[in-house]
């Protein structure tokens, strides 16, 4: 993975010391909350309900046993022995203290890790497919362009004040497990007539309180103008995104305002400034981040399909984890292995500083020392060898990381929700605690199949609701909490929206509503659909009946 | 007005007018946009060095053809989080190529000026007990910079390429 | 309805309530109670002064009831505040 050199190294260690000085400015009176609000966000540091909250970066979702290790250490010493991991890749501590952040950041940077521009009105985390550069299906490895987008993105002198938040997302497979079509600026790699790799460029995507599928701006961009292209985009939005109403400020608005190819004409006139210019990203230095991402040390091993199906017939558990949780890796031998962070009745995403050693330790024991995070929450080991599948799986069964429900019913996106976040309506963990409990049995989770359950405690949508196959969205209603379900929802390459169900629902009712989708489901879907499917053929109707009655169909 | 322009407190010999109701008969003088466009004429016809003060949502294609007759353009940041005026000013020295003072004006504090230097301005009415400071301040904060813009300064990339 | 003040401490963010002799408590049950809306502006004018003092943050006035005569927040928000967050009640301190 990459590695600081020495300009990342001063670059990361100015920060810090520019952070200590705004945050002594802020204790001293000389800098008012307004004025402090960006430059603490710009560096990662939210007040939260309960204490500020410390979100970290993980750059495209990839990140070092050493770094991991730090995480602990930092949970253990400046939190409480937990962190939370979120759908842009990132981590997140929920009781900092303002006057150790200087500390703590610098303790990151030791680690070349940062929580710069993490969030604020910038460019966020730019984040990909957690498989990047070993899943059998993609096309090209994104993390090289992902690196170069982070050092272009961070302190960018003209996109540090944007009208409001940014987020990027690469994926190099067709295969989308990145949700590229509903980030401001989505980057699909692909090859054009010629044969070329290069990214399709989608702009305008979004969730939140106005959701949006992002438009294609661009069919085919060559990745020497990469850099250049994404300027002319984040130009136009800087001086033409909208400053009069925060609830109307990202990109989605004005692209869909004016409409794309108005939009797209605007970027090409910059474009035709900005692309052969200082931008143009040269070869060398595509060689040079290359090299960082360069394969392992693989052995060169059998395939060992055979020798595993021996065991998982005798082994009924290990043959579930297997089924779910393991992916199938570009290299024989080699395989890509999900640790779940959703156990039945934990929180989402969640880990605690002890299971962040063990991670790090498997990582260095299985894995060639780095671990990977996924928008799901969850994480994994990219490069763990067949042979060694069953002793690992093991040690994550005790370490409880062996929950066999990737992609499946249980494996719920939530966001913190009201228990943790300033800006939520409701709880969301709660839901997601009742709906895993609700569903344990492993066969029937398998049974039911592919599913996505995803949960926002508010309209922001962090717990990206809008995309799932069962949306929660947690809303207030007079004081109590209450619940709207959509469904049909997709992140993926085929992505659409939720469909709202009915009005909302109250707490209690919540994981029998699921129950009764998924039971409307068994009994409609045909063959071995999925439930995504079996919605998109026959419409909410049947599932609307199932949860409010026959009565409330006017509802 | 006291202004840190090239790294020093100066004074500026400009005259303000562009919040005015009339502007000043003779002397420097810092124009609005609405005013350059209603006395274009006389202005020009002065003889004395202009400056046009342009609002946030005013982008400099409405002053490109006239640049010449500017020494100053100011750019307003009428909030500190107003950050279209960054945009503005790299297009006037990279697009337009304006080469006269760049002055940033507003609500113009530390925290914000190192954007403001590597974006092209090159004075500042910054809002502080001592500016000067400030802005020295400012200018030490990073030694490593990502993005080329028109101040200059090699990007780390560049370096890189060098070794 | 009785009220009090909570707000976050600037230092580390922690959870305070206004408490007698204008001070700033952790805990709620510390925390001075409002019963008159004279009360609550003299007290609102006097934590802005703290905010002002980079004390504090964004204090705000809040309602409670009494239970068993500890104070609690009547809004589910302003509870979590006050006793942490209900998944972990492991980690609240009352």
């Amino acid at each position: 993975m990459y590695r600081y050199d020495e300009f990342d190294a001063r670059f990361v260690n100015e920060r810090v010391a520019q952070f200590r000085r705004q945050v002594n400015r802020r204790l001293a009176g000389e800098l008012t909350e307004d004025q402090f609000r960006p430059l603490r966000l710009m560096n990662g540091l939210y007040l939260q309900l309960h204490a500020y909250m410390l979100r970290i970066n993980v750059p495209y979702g990839t990140l070092a046993s050493k770094q991991m290790r730090k995480f602990a250490y930092l949970a253990r010493n400046y939190d409480k022995n937990f962190g939370h991991f979120t759908t842009r890749q990132n981590l997140q501590f929920n009781w900092i203290k303002l006057e150790q952040v200087p500390d703590i950041l610098q303790h990151l940077a030791d680690v070349e890790v940062t929580g710069i521009q993490s969030s604020g009105n910038c460019v966020r985390n730019i984040t990909a497919d957690q498989y990047a550069g070993r899943a059998k299906d993609e096309l090209a490895d994104p993390r090289v362009y992902c690196e170069l987008l982070r050092q272009y993105s961070f302190l960018h002198p003209e996109f540090s004040y944007l009208p409001r938040k940014f987020k990027i997302a690469v994926t190099g497979s067709p295969n989308d497990r990145a949700a590229v079509a509903v980030h401001d600026i989505g980057l699909r790699m692909h090859k054009n007539e010629q044969g070329e790799i290069g990214f399709e460029v989608l702009v305008g995507g979004g969730l939140g309180r106005t959701p949006y599928i992002a438009h294609a701006i661009r069919k085919w961009l060559a990745p020497e103008d990469l850099l250049a292209y994404v300027e002319s985009i984040l130009r136009v939005y800087n001086m033409q995104g909208r400053r009069d109403n925060i609830h109307k400020a990202r990109i989605k608005i004005i692209v869909n305002q004016m409409g794309i190819d108005k939009y797209r004409e605007l970027v090409d006139k910059d474009f035709e400034f900005t692309k052969n210019g200082a931008l143009k990203v040269p070869d060398d230095e595509v060689e040079r981040i290359n090299a960082y991402f360069a394969p392992p040390q693989y052995e060169k091993l059998e395939d060992q399909t055979q020798a595993l199906a021996k065991i998982r017939s005798g082994d009924r558990a290990f043959d579930r984890w297997m089924r779910g949780n393991v992916i199938e890796h570009k290299v024989p031998g080699y395989a890509i292995v999900n640790l779940s962070l959703k156990a039945p009745g934990k929180t989402p995403g969640d880990i605690t500083a002890d299971k962040m050693d063990a991670v790090a330790d498997l990582a260095d024991r299985y894995s060639f020392g780095e671990i990977r995070v996924t928008h799901r929450q969850n994480l994994v080991l990219v490069d763990v060898k067949q042979s060694e599948l069953y002793e690992l799986w093991h040690k994550l069964v005790e370490l409880g990381l062996a929950t066999p429900n990737l992609g499946l019913l249980t494996d719920i996106i939530c966001c913190p929700g009201l228990d943790f976040c300033a800006l939520a309506n409701a709880r969301s963990i709660p839901i997601a605690q009742d709906i895993s409990r609700a569903f344990t049995d492993l066969d029937e989770l398998q049974k039911i199949g592919q599913f996505t359950i995803n949960i926002s405690g508010c309209m922001n949508a962090c717990g990206h609701h809008h995309v799932g196959h069962i949306g929660i969205l947690g809303v207030d209603k007079r004081g109590e909490e209450f619940f709207q379900l959509t469904l049909g929802g997709s992140s993926d390459q085929h992505a659409s929206l939720g469909d709202r169900l009915g009005p909302g629902l109250p707490q209690a009712e919540v994981p029998a509503a699921i129950r009764k989708i998924v039971d409307t489901y068994l009994v409609v879907r045909q063959q071995q659909e999925r439930f995504l499917d079996t919605y998109r053929r026959v419409g909410i109707e049947p599932f609307k009946a199932a949860v409010y009655g026959e009565e409330s169909q006017a509802a | 007005m006291a202004l840190v322009k090239n790294g020093e407190l100066a004074t500026s010999s400009f005259v303000d007018a562009s919040g005015a109701e009339s502007i000043p008969p003779t002397g420097p003088v810092i124009v609005s946009l609405d005013q350059w466009k209603a006395h274009r004429d006389e202005l020009v016809k002065r003889g004395t060095p202009l400056g046009i003060r342009m609002h946030s949502d005013q982008p400099p294609e409405l002053i490109a053809a006239d640049l010449p007759h500017f020494a100053v353009v100011a750019l307003e940041f009428p909030k500190f989080r107003d950050g279209r005026a960054y945009s503005y000013a790299r297009l006037l020295r990279e697009r337009y190529g304006f080469k006269g003072e760049l002055r940033a004006v507003g609500e113009v504090l530390l925290e914000q000026l190192f954007f403001m230097l590597r974006t092209g301005f090159d004075a500042f009415d910054i809002q502080s007990a001592d500016p000067l400071k400030d802005y020295r301040t400012a200018l030490a904060d990073f030694s490593v910079w990502y993005q080329p813009t028109a101040d200059g300064r090699p990007t780390a990339m560049q370096l890189r390429r060098k070794h | 309805m009785p009220q009090m003040i909570i707000a976050n401490r600037l230092r580390d963010g922690a959870i305070v309530f206004l408490a007698p002799n204008d001070g700033w408590e952790p805990a709620i049950a510390a925390g001075t109670l409002i019963e008159t809306e004279a009360d609550a502006a003299r007290l609102m004018a006097v934590a802005k002064q703290h905010e002002g003092q980079c004390q504090v943050i964004d204090p705000q006035l809040i309602d409670v009831e009494l239970k068993d005569g500890k104070p609690r927040p009547t809004a589910i928000r302003e509870a979590i505040r006050a006793f942490g967050p209900t998944v972990r009640t492991d980690l609240t301190e009352v």
